[in-house]
């Protein structure tokens, strides 16, 4: 993995932690199944943030829920930490013995908080020592230090009602560390908050994957969050997940619809004689004059329609459409030119000049193409 | 009839009542509650989804609500006998009343307990806690000021029961008004039952409101 920024990821191992395997989720209902999972395959490897993105019900909630088996997968497995949950789950509703002690080691945050209104906030964090057995003196002790950790050590004993929901959802990441968990499942977490709060709350998230080493998995329907904080990224539609990869990966991957998501750039062709093309370049590439050198080999005017350039899971990434005069079959060289400097370079179809006799493709392609 | 010939009576009466009526509504707290959670878990996607007992369970308890007080009171005199020895006096009548007051009670735990926001079991799921640590850790505790609220109605429903009480063997306050004051036409001693009633039915209420609203209180709103 290239990029020096990545550097600071060095807690990414190839280990896998959550290993989905033909995940399929089915819903009776009266009349009619649902399929909310269809065969997913899901590979988290240890120390990093795993996004998965997609509208609502796209299946997202259902495959985090299964990730822990508070949903049954209808079929399939799930592994985390090497311990194949639903084997454990066995046949019946209820969650045995083994299967609960598997869960206490796994993190869970949710999008409302789920926090108890008659405790106060050290006492909710001490709820899932409880569970554990874990005694008065060290679970006080335990429920401190988490409280500290999300910065929260003052409110220890005020109630979740006189919380602001950033800190809400604070109290909510420590109560799922207390059982010092290699997993956190983070379902919609930031959904409910305001701009600057999900970005405090996603620096947490962050902090706590570098310095505990936790891995996360999240998800959600902000490309924000994504863009943020994630290593790695899947896209899920209609039950299955679409794309998946590093962050890296897939904005070099062509046509990725993550990668155009992570960086929508616009802009249409000024004449119908013209080239669009997209260029996404990171790592090294994006620190050279590529644009003026094609200009100049080439001695081509080149347009920029539309560009943009951000920080990806803390990676320079850019993306420019440009135009350049002449049709495609004029522009093979440059092009490739472009493809030799590293960068990527994918011809935009539906920014083809509008109606006229001189656009090539059939109109039926085209509305295909859109 | 002159004041100081009512008070012993109405003394005795007052006695009787809170007796009959603290003794039953303990006894139905102690089976209505499990009853109620028990409907709610049994149910359709319940955490111990079990239609069988859920049905079972559920007839049992409409049977028992829609039958008038005063018919079930005679119906259980037997029943009454086998368990107390007696089916006359306050002590006895503590057996019709709870058997009474325990499927209105328990339709009113149930009530309380569906209230309480699903996130809150799956997160306890999620941290690996079993259902008796949610039952015990998350239902009945945010439950709780609902629960209390329905503990005043049961309370003020069984005064009114044990009125009913007085008139088949039972004593107390309805008992004394039925033979004094509506035997003996003695419209004065009616009233002042029936104003003692009244006021004891505020207080409860009183006090129940006050206890919801102090559990209510806890960082609840804010």
């Amino acid at each position: 993995m290239p990029g020096g920024h990545r550097a600071a990821h060095s807690t990414v191992t190839e280990t896998p932690v959550i290993t989905t395997t033909g995940l399929t989720k089915v819903y009776q209902s009266r009349d009619r199944e649902v399929t909310a999972l269809d065969g997913v395959d899901l590979h988290v490897r240890e120390g990093e943030v795993y996004g998965v993105i997609g509208r609502s019900g796209a299946g997202k909630s259902s495959l985090i829920r299964c990730v822990n088996l508070l949903e049954r997968p209808t079929s399939g497995t799930v592994t985390v930490a090497g311990q194949d949950l639903t084997a454990l789950a066995g046949r019946g509703r209820r969650a045995g013995k083994e299967l609960r002690e598997a869960r206490s080691r796994i993190g869970m945050v949710f999008q409302h908080f789920n926090l108890l209104a008659s405790r106060t906030v050290r006492r909710n964090v001490e709820l899932p020592l409880e569970i554990l057995g874990v005694t008065g003196r060290e679970r006080s002790r335990k429920a401190l230090e988490l409280l500290d950790l999300v910065g929260l050590a003052d409110k220890a004993d005020s109630y979740p009602g006189q919380l602001s929901g950033g800190q809400k959802q604070r109290v909510g990441i420590a109560r799922a560390l207390a059982g010092d968990p290699k997993v956190l499942l983070s379902d919609e977490a930031t959904s409910a908050l305001d701009p600057e709060t999900t970005r405090s709350i996603l620096q947490l998230l962050r902090d706590l994957n570098q310095q505990l080493g936790l891995t996360v998995l999240l998800i959600t329907h902000e490309m924000d969050v994504v863009k943020t904080v994630c290593d790695s990224a899947a896209l899920m539609r209609g039950g299955r997940v679409v794309e998946s990869g590093t962050v890296g990966e897939l904005l070099a991957t062509p046509g990725s619809e993550l990668a155009h998501e992570l960086f929508p750039v616009g802009g249409t062709a000024s004449a119908p004689d013209r080239t669009v093309v997209d260029v996404t370049f990171h790592g090294e590439a994006a620190a050279r004059p590529v644009i003026s050198q094609l200009s100049r080999t080439y001695n081509i005017d080149i347009s920029i329609l539309g560009a943009a350039m951000d920080t990806v899971g803390g990676r320079q990434i850019g993306r420019m459409r440009i135009e350049l005069p002449g049709r495609f079959e004029e522009n093979v060289v440059p092009i490739g030119f472009l493809r030799e400097q590293g960068l990527q370079a994918e011809l935009v179809d539906g920014a083809d000049a509008g109606p006229g006799p001189a656009t090539t493709p059939a109109p039926l392609t085209k509305e295909v193409a859109k | 009839m002159t004041w100081s010939e009512m008070q012993p009576l109405l003394t005795q009466g007052t006695v009787d009542t809170l007796y009959m009526v603290l003794w039953s509504a303990l006894v139905t707290v102690l089976v209505g509650l499990p009853l109620g959670v028990l409907l709610v878990l049994t149910d359709k996607g319940g955490l111990l989804q079990n239609t069988p007992v859920n049905k079972v369970v559920g007839v049992i308890v409409n049977i028992g609500r829609s039958l008038p007080f005063i018919i079930l009171l005679i119906a259980l005199i037997p029943f009454t006998t086998w368990v107390v020895g007696t089916f006359i006096g306050p002590t006895a009548m503590i057996v019709p009343l709870a058997v009474g007051a325990i499927p209105f009670f328990a339709r009113l735990v149930e009530t309380a307990v569906r209230e309480v926001d699903h996130g809150l079991v799956e997160a306890v799921q999620s941290m690996g806690g079993s259902i008796t640590t949610i039952v015990r850790k998350v239902l009945l505790p945010q439950a709780l000021p609902s629960l209390v609220s329905g503990i005043t109605t049961t309370v003020i429903v069984l005064i009114g029961y044990s009125a009913m009480a007085g008139a088949v063997g039972g004593e107390g306050l309805g008992s004394k008004a039925v033979t004094y004051g509506f035997q003996r036409f003695d419209n004065r001693f009616m009233l002042i039952t029936v104003a003692l009633l009244i006021v004891i039915v505020t207080l409860v209420q009183l006090i129940g409101d006050l206890a919801v609203r102090l559990l209510a209180r806890r960082g609840r709103t804010a």
